[in-house]
């Protein structure tokens, strides 16, 4: 009986690595390197499907922050990448690691905060205004801290704020280290403020009493691009199939796809493929 | 082992002078330390072809070591032990067998722990099995045989233990106390054993501390006390009228406290 | 609390509906974790068994390295095999970045030092037992591996079985060399780290529930054949 027990168990660890060799017969797909926002918002949850549908083409995508996804495409682990920080995208371009770049959608950065709103910004539209009101207050705020689109936007809102936070690291100013969903669960519990793209923030699930206290500034544009990873610095890049998400993306299709996704009636991403520049 | 008897070893670097004449095993003034104690000093045996020869003394006399340096488990510090009158070479001693005071027996069953050591040395299919059950037949372990062997009891399991060193057919037998924790029934039944492998040519070297036993089993004896030899003889001469100070003290059932102790206050331990 | 009890009467809602998704996530985290502490015996118990058994110079070097390994940080691990198969990496061109093999390379690297140094621990303890007995008998050093590795199948069962604890629980390195992408690397920890960075607090929970019970069946399945074999004596 224990003989039969062992040949059991071993039969049903060789069917495992069978059938782990064998899912790969498919080889019609693509890697994009994107962010957390896109897909904890459940945008391509929403996206892929339809795309893939139309040509048969799987997306499969890694959610980073984008400083990681643009070192990832940057060693060639990717086939598109589509992130939201235009000054690094544009750097990419330049580096010749990347085709060329095109915008594709917007949303915005908001500031959340506790209900008691301990630094008196909330119903503020002036980012800067409020940031230098939270330094002052020392109210605590959580900063991703790790290199992401959404860390660089916000330490550009603080440059232009005339403060620098970096001396009050550990303080008041907290710097999680972590991808957007684990600083909101940080920040939330910590009672700080929080800077979020807003479609992360609309279908995060653990808020708590926390509203959104800063919104509508033109500082806070959040712009989202995609650039084809350089098949001439990665010759093993597909870039038919990767320029066809992207041109599906751009087209007119793609554009009401992303307009059309929606979390509790409200619309996370704003397409804005004709109004972008390379 | 019959047919392998008057075979030298392959590797004895003198095979042309082992005759009927040169002793199958000699050890010549053999020492040995350990953690800077003297536990074995100058030893000097000759087993015959075909004897029984038992090694007697008290605990810490340095038996069971030397029975370790005679099987080649353990090398000699000084001095050599000569197999067949050549070197006591790693084939040599596979011509030796030993069977230790606590069986120890594979987890498997009592068939698969004699398969074990039948295949080790390389035999197959139904030469094996034949041996296997000859094996089992000589032990009376026959309804036994898919038992895992450690549920046997200690008789059983030393009887196992005893036939599977035999199944090797060795042409030496080294025995170290295989029926100290036995019950007479027991004991008896592996005596009959070594005495019937005896009989068909098997050397057998026998650690003991039980006299009767010794004078069933026994034709030559050695005397251990504190790592060197005290009396070589017949069993019957050595027991009945011992010559040194340490058989009589043993005899008598009193420790042997030295040359130069007379009670034990002057006792100030001796390591062993 | 409540979410607690919550989460518990999720991870049942979640089981009872059988939803094919989650089957998936389930079905792949055992497949990677399976095959993983496979390889990882494969390797781990002979060189264990090796370390454990032979006297070469610097074995006790070894075991102290081995024993160190144990204590890996998965994330190392992860970023180590992320390296090495990287398009730019050495082993780039096998294509391996982002797929379950690659999961399952991370986790080996992760849980041969565990099954290595465990069982060495197992077999020394044997070796102790069984190495005069072998000597006498004459047994070489392949056979006197293998009948220890055999004999001691039922301490290795449950060797094998912290090497898999270590394997299915592990997050760090899989997420990052398999990506999590969806249907092709999401297991039951990067799923559960995904719904964490969502928020989905209870539904991170309710995976977290299922995980632990997959665990414990399969642990509670190893330590009944464990069981029956103590009982004939055969471990």
């Amino acid at each position: 009986m224990i003989r039969r027990a062992f040949l059991a168990l071993a039969a049903i660890v060789f069917a495992g690595v069978f059938a782990t060799q064998s899912s790969f017969a498919e080889d019609k797909f693509i890697v994009v390197q994107s962010t957390t926002s896109t897909q904890n918002s459940g945008l391509f949850d929403s996206l892929l499907p339809i795309f893939k549908d139309k040509t048969g083409i799987e997306v499969r995508v890694v959610a980073v922050g984008t400083g990681q996804a643009i070192k990832n495409a940057a060693n060639g682990d990717g086939d598109v990448l589509f992130v939201h920080s235009k000054p690094s995208e544009e750097k990419f371009v330049a580096d010749g690691l990347g085709v060329s770049r095109s915008d594709v959608m917007y949303n915005d950065f908001v500031i959340v905060g506790p209900a008691d709103d301990p630094a008196g910004v909330a119903g503020s539209g002036n980012a800067v205004e409020a940031l230098q009101k939270i330094a002052e207050t020392k109210a605590p705020f959580a900063s991703r801290g790790d290199d992401s689109g959404t860390h660089k936007a916000e330490l550009r809102l603080w440059k232009a704020a005339g403060v620098d936070p970096s001396g009050a690291s550990g303080d008041w100013y907290r710097e999680t280290g972590s991808g957007m969903g684990a600083t909101l669960n940080t920040g939330t519990g910590m009672g700080a403020y929080i800077m979020t793209d807003r479609a992360t923030w609309i279908a995060f699930g653990n808020k708590g009493d926390y509203q959104i206290a800063v919104q509508g500034d033109d500082k806070m544009f959040n712009q989202y691009g995609v650039i084809l990873v350089n098949p001439e610095a990665h010759p093993h890049v597909k870039a038919e199939m990767g320029q066809e998400f992207i041109d599906w993306l751009l087209s007119k299709d793609g554009q009401k796809a992303i307009a059309d996704y929606k979390v509790d009636g409200q619309q996370l991403f704003f397409p804005n493929a004709n109004k972008g520049n390379s | 082992m019959r047919e392998m008897a008057f075979n030298p070893a392959p590797g004895a670097s003198t095979p042309a002078t082992a005759n009927s004449e040169t002793p199958m095993l000699l050890v010549r003034d053999v020492s040995f330390s350990a953690g800077g104690n003297r536990l074995l000093a100058n030893v000097d045996i000759d087993i015959r072809r075909g004897s029984r020869t038992l090694i007697m003394g008290p605990n810490g006399a340095g038996k069971s070591l030397l029975l370790r340096l005679m099987h080649g488990l353990l090398q000699p510090e000084t001095g050599a032990v000569l197999w067949q009158g050549g070197r006591l070479t790693p084939e040599a001693c596979r011509a030796q067998a030993m069977v230790f005071q606590r069986p120890v027996l594979l987890r498997r069953s009592v068939m698969a722990n004699l398969k074990f050591a039948l295949s080790v040395r390389g035999l197959r299919g139904r030469e094996r099995a034949e041996k296997i059950r000859a094996a089992l037949a000589d032990a009376g372990l026959e309804h036994l045989a898919k038992r895992p062997a450690r549920v046997l009891s200690g008789g059983e399991q030393q009887r196992l233990s005893l036939v599977r060193a035999l199944a090797l057919e060795p042409e030496l037998l080294f025995l170290d106390e295989p029926t100290a924790s036995l019950d007479p029934a027991s004991t008896a039944a592996i005596e009959q054993l070594v005495l019937e492998a005896n009989e068909r040519g098997v050397t057998i070297v026998l650690v003991t501390h039980d006299a009767g036993q010794a004078k069933r089993l026994g034709q030559d004896l050695v005397f251990l006390q504190d790592g060197t030899v005290a009396e070589i003889g017949s069993v019957e001469t050595v027991l009945n009228s011992p010559k040194s100070e340490p058989v009589r003290a043993w005899r008598d059932g009193r420790i042997y406290l030295g040359p130069n102790t007379r009670s034990l206050k002057d006792f100030t331990g001796r390591s062993h | 609390m409540d979410s607690f009890w919550s989460a518990l009467g999720g991870a049942f809602g979640l089981l009872v509906t059988l939803d094919p998704d989650l089957l998936e996530i389930i079905g792949l985290s055992m497949q990677v974790t399976l095959t993983a502490v496979l390889f990882a015996c494969l390797i781990g118990l002979p060189l264990g068994a090796a370390v454990a058994t032979f006297h070469f110079p610097g074995r006790s070097l070894v075991a102290v390295i081995l024993n160190a390994l144990m204590g890996l940080p998965p994330v190392v691990v992860g970023l180590l095999v992320y390296l090495m198969l990287s398009a730019s990496g050495p082993l780039g061109v096998l294509r391996l970045l982002y797929t379950p093999t690659a999961m399952i390379i991370a986790q080996m690297v992760l849980v041969t030092p565990i099954v290595a140094a465990l069982t060495r621990q197992v077999i020394e303890d044997l070796n102790r037992e069984y190495a005069e007995q072998f000597a006498s008998m004459g047994v070489g050093p392949i056979d006197r591996l293998t009948a220890m590795l055999w004999d001691a199948r039922y301490s290795l069962l449950t060797v094998a079985l912290a090497g898999f604890g270590r394997a299915v629980a592990e997050v760090g390195a899989v997420i990052i060399v398999g990506g999590n992408i969806n249907h092709v690397t999401r297991v039951m920890t990067t799923t559960i780290a995904l719904e964490t960075s969502k928020g989905n607090l209870q539904l991170a929970l309710a995976l977290g529930v299922i995980l632990l019970l997959i665990a414990l069946a399969v642990n509670a399945a190893v330590m009944a054949l464990r069981a029956s074999a103590v009982r004939s004596a055969y471990a």
